[in-house]
């Protein structure tokens, strides 16, 4: 029975299998723990990623190599995508505990949810099946969603996870109606084969974009574009603020890579059509994101909006791809999206990390009223939160400005010249709000005194974050050569 | 060949600005950091005027490193005739902002210092940079400090005028940006200004390269009619805020013409030249009779930088030597008159607490070393002879003249009309009996105002008599870009 069975080869894999192990021993251990080892959770977790982080670097050849029957790829995309994935969620995991502690949620469930949704985003990162991807998004998607019910006693994240499941159930099964038809018209799962079959042309045209609709429809719920973003301000607010910051950061970059994996690896033949699709939603993006955030009071939603015009700019750049005869005439603005997703990251982290920051026992500073006067508190945290704004608004010398640059550049350099003007017009719109925001901590006087208290680790880190927006912004070049590199050896 | 003197003059005052940040809590130190800090920044630029080579057009002190080679984006920074003049006096109107708050500023000094300092450094390198990105980096960040000295330090209505202020530019800055990726991408991949100088463009594409330039220039210059911030940030910024804005910041938008739409889009300037006069004529006529009409001190100031400001462009689009040397005359001339004019009405302002023109009346028994120097700042803004502030007019009004008479004539109101709107505020806050009690209670300046007025009443007066050494270095520049502006790009 077993004569045709090829044992696969785990070693591409290697991160995925640690982490299931150790969360497996995660989950042991953590029963045992009384209440003054609670700490030793956290620093498993950590300890886990830290882990995944060597592996994956250690195990980097810069090969694309495909195992598992082809259903799993490690390529220099995915692994860097997954170190700047583990380096989200350790920031996360940092930013969140105090809040939780003070809330008495910090429970090891917590923890356990948190590397499960990370699983779900590494084999989504590494999928080159559509089965891989879907098992990849399920994993993060559940996890997610029970995460953000997790503080149950909250009517208000109750609501928000409801939402947040009823619209990704539908935009999964939307996904997987979108694969049912392309695996009709190619007769494979495989996103290799899906391309071969359409290189060949023998594929029915009519039948894919049907699917291809579904498809894109699929990613931009999960990108949380227009007109698929209605659950971003709802779940961003009613979810407890970890989780949020959760939400609003790694899962982009698998996002990005889903987008990346499906349309370009797997649909590339039909990119004439996603592109014309993308485009509408990045417009509706940039201009809905932009407008809606101006008349936010509460900073979760108001960063929501904001992520939505983002989501848009990222859009703009995947879909500025020159069509060539192969991809690589594309990597420009293949690459400058990268760099969008990762420098949004960068930035949502420390925005997120800053509300928490201002969160104490029995206090959610969600309001913008919350930041007012910051600089009388603490002038270096309003420096911080100041440097994030103006980053994310795409003022230089911060990381913000050059993403927001080499996406224009891949706009301009595939003739959308009025598509350009119109996004920079509207982040014109979106700096109102940005500046809002400084505005409050600098010019207003502050209403709550109490001074800040938070651990000494993510003071530390939230201060490497605000810097790193600032050195990313001075220094460029990294990053940016980074994303062109790894996208250059994996397409 | 290599020099770091520029990076220097950019990068001192930003790293000593940190220093103050980090003397913050200590007031004093704060406030000598910052002077040494801003002398230091002053001393870098000196060797820019002593070692410059007057018989050379082309670029000089040049730097060139890599700075983003994924876009070919260099850290490239020189200077020519052009140039150079406004390093050295940005960085010594900063040694007067610092000295000018010494007293006056007594909430959060070193944040209030070190973003003068910092500011100070971007507008260097925004004078220096020759990579059009790092130009738009620096010109673009400079928006921050001043927006949150306007808003933290500024007056009643501050928050709208900063948000005014910024969002204003942002406007303009965003437009050039696309016209920068534009060139960048049909010069096939080089963001360097001096290979751009070079490039041919069609007519369509250079109308709309200099419409886009034109948009982000004439918001800072400001021209009539995008002017409407400037009034708005000049009276809620504190007094060292205007001195900067109206000093150097508006010198910005001029330069951009010179180093961007005129060499790039030589032929779109030459067909659009007739607008160019015609806004800047309105600028320099009916503006003056808005300044006229003010009853607000900084307001007044204002409405005549605009005018001042007119001028400058006027003289640029004129296209003949004495016309463009002119202009740039004016505009130096233009940073030391201003800048000496908001402290004059900063010295009062802080003993009295009003700008209006009203609430004042014979100033000059009680206040006379004051008065004597605020005469002389006042002359200077008429375009008296023997100051600074005739030289520029009288150039640009004789290139005017040599390019059409009835363009000259127009331009030669301004001489009546800024006689009219200075003098007569003078004369209503300085002569007369004194107005009220609060008058009567004036004190004389101290001698750290007496410092500052009396460096720049030097200036003023030096310029005046002496222009010289301050036309000598940019007549080889400017011969070089009237003669490529003269030659079409198709």
């Amino acid at each position: 029975m077993l004569k045709n069975f090829v044992m696969p080869d785990f070693y591409p894999a290697a991160p995925e299998i640690f982490l299931l192990a150790m969360a497996c021993v995660i989950l042991l251990v953590d029963v045992f723990l009384g209440r003054s080892q609670r700490w030793i959770t956290p620093a498993l977790t950590i300890i886990t990623l830290i882990g995944c982080a060597l592996i994956t670097y250690l195990t980097m050849d810069g090969q694309v190599v495909l195992t598992f029957n082809n259903m799993f790829v490690d390529d220099l995309l995915a692994d860097f995508l997954k170190l700047m994935v583990y380096l989200a969620v350790i920031f996360v995991v940092v930013y969140s505990r105090g809040y939780l502690v003070a809330r008495q949620l910090d429970k090891g469930e917590y923890y356990l949810l948190v590397l499960f949704a990370t699983l779900g985003m590494m084999v989504m990162i590494s999928a080159s099946h559509f089965l891989t991807l879907y098992l990849g998004l399920e994993l993060m998607s559940l996890s997610l969603y029970a995460l953000v019910a997790i503080d149950r006693n909250s009517v208000r994240a109750t609501e928000a996870a409801m939402k947040y499941f009823i619209l990704g159930s539908l935009a999964s099964g939307l996904l997987l109606y979108g694969m049912s038809m392309v695996y009709g018209a190619t007769g494979t799962l495989e996103i290799g084969g899906v391309a071969q079959a359409l290189h060949l042309g023998v594929a029915n045209k009519t039948v894919l974009v049907f699917g291809l609709v579904f498809v894109v429809s699929g990613i931009a719920f999960k990108l949380g574009a227009v007109p698929f973003h209605m659950w971003v301000p709802d779940v961003y607010h009613g979810a407890p603020t970890p989780i949020t910051l959760l939400i609003a950061s790694a899962p982009k970059l698998a996002a990005f890579a889903m987008a990346m994996r499906l349309l370009v690896y797997g649909l590339f033949e039909l990119a004439e059509h996603w592109q014309s699709m993308l485009m509408i939603m990045a417009v509706l993006s940039i201009a809905l994101g932009n407008l809606a955030a101006i008349a936010q009071t509460n900073i979760k939603r108001m960063l929501a909006y904001s992520a939505i015009a983002h989501m848009g700019f990222m859009l703009l750049a995947l879909m500025s791809g020159v069509v060539g005869p192969d991809r690589h005439y594309a990597l420009n603005a293949y690459s400058s999206a990268m760099y969008y997703a990762v420098a949004y990251v960068i930035m949502s982290l420390a925005s997120f990390g800053m509300v928490l920051l201002l969160s104490r026992a029995g206090y959610e500073a969600e309001h913008l009223e919350d930041f007012k006067g910051l600089n009388q508190r603490s002038p270096w945290f309003a420096a911080v939160m100041m440097v994030t704004m103006l980053s994310m608004a795409g003022v230089p010398f911060f990381v913000g400005f050059f993403a927001k640059f080499s996406v224009l550049i891949a706009a301009v350099d595939a003739g959308y010249v009025a598509i350009a003007v119109f996004a920079v017009m509207f982040s014109l719109i979106g700096a109102f709000y940005y500046l809002r925001v400084i505005k409050l901590m600098y010019f207003d006087a502050p209403v709550d005194t109490a001074p800040i208290v938070a651990n000494l680790d993510m003071r530390f880190l939230l201060s490497l974050n605000g810097i790193a927006i600032a050195l990313f912004g001075l220094f460029p070049n990294t990053l940016m050569s980074l994303c062109t590199y790894a996208l250059l050896r994996s397409l | 060949m290599s020099s770091y003197l520029l990076s220097l003059a950019i990068w001192v005052p930003i790293l000593g600005a940190l220093m103050v940040f980090a003397a913050g809590p200590n007031k004093n130190l704060a406030r000598w950091t910052a002077l040494l800090v801003a002398m230091a920044g002053f001393v870098v630029t000196l060797p820019l005027y002593l070692g410059f080579d007057m018989t050379e057009a082309g670029m000089q002190f040049v730097e060139q490193r890599a700075w983003i080679p994924r876009f070919n984006i260099e850290y490239l920074l020189g200077v020519d005739g052009i140039s150079m003049l406004f390093l050295l006096l940005n960085s010594f109107i900063t040694i007067i902002v610092v000295i000018a708050g010494w007293q006056v500023i007594e909430d959060k000094v070193a944040q209030y210092l070190g973003a003068f300092l910092i500011m100070s450094g971007l507008m260097n390198g925004i004078f220096s940079a020759l990579d059009a990105v790092l130009f738009y980096v620096f010109f673009e960040a400079s928006l921050i400090p001043m927006y949150i000295i306007i808003g933290v330090w500024g007056g009643h209505n501050r928050v709208y005028a900063a948000f005014k202020f910024f969002l204003y530019t942002l406007l303009g800055s965003l437009l050039m940006l696309i016209a920068l990726i534009y060139l960048f991408l049909s010069s096939g991949g080089s963001f360097n200004l001096l290979e751009w100088h070079q490039l041919r463009i069609d007519m369509t594409p250079q109308i709309l390269i200099f419409l886009a330039f034109l948009v982000a220039f004439a918001v800072k210059v400001p021209m009539w009619p995008v002017h409407t911030w400037l009034p708005d940030a000049h009276v809620e910024a504190p007094t060292g805020g205007s001195v900067v804005l109206a000093a150097i910041m508006l010198k910005l938008g001029a330069y951009g013409f010179l180093r961007f739409s005129l060499p790039i889009a030589p032929d779109a300037s030459q067909y659009l030249a007739p607008m160019m006069i015609a806004l800047s004529l309105i600028a320099v006529v009916y503006i003056g009779f808005v300044a006229l009409v003010q009853t607000d001190m900084k307001k007044l100031i204002a409405y005549s930088s605009i005018s001042h400001m007119g001028f400058v462009t006027l003289g640029f689009f004129i296209f003949n030597q004495i016309g463009v040397e002119g202009a740039l005359v004016q505009m130096i001339s233009h940073g030391f008159i201003s800048a000496a004019m908001f402290l004059c009405v900063g010295v009062m302002y802080d003993r009295m607490h009003s700008r209006n023109i009203a609430d004042y009346g014979g100033v000059v028994n009680t206040m006379p070393k004051f008065a004597a120097f605020f005469m002389l700042f006042a002359m200077a803004n008429a375009g008296l002879p023997a100051t600074s502030g005739f030289v520029g007019e009288f150039m640009v009004i004789l290139g005017a003249i040599k390019f059409n008479f009835w363009v000259g004539f127009a331009a030669a109101t301004t001489l009546i009309l800024g006689a009219a709107y200075t003098l007569w505020m003078y004369k209503r806050v300085i002569f007369g009996e004194v107005a009220n009690s609060h008058v009567a209670e004036l004190a004389d300046i101290n001698s750290r105002e007496f410092l500052f007025l009396a460096l720049l009443a030097f200036c003023v007066l030096a310029m005046g008599i002496y222009p010289y050494p301050f036309t000598e270095v940019m007549h080889a520049s400017v011969d070089n870009l009237l003669k490529h502006v003269a030659v079409s790009k198709l």
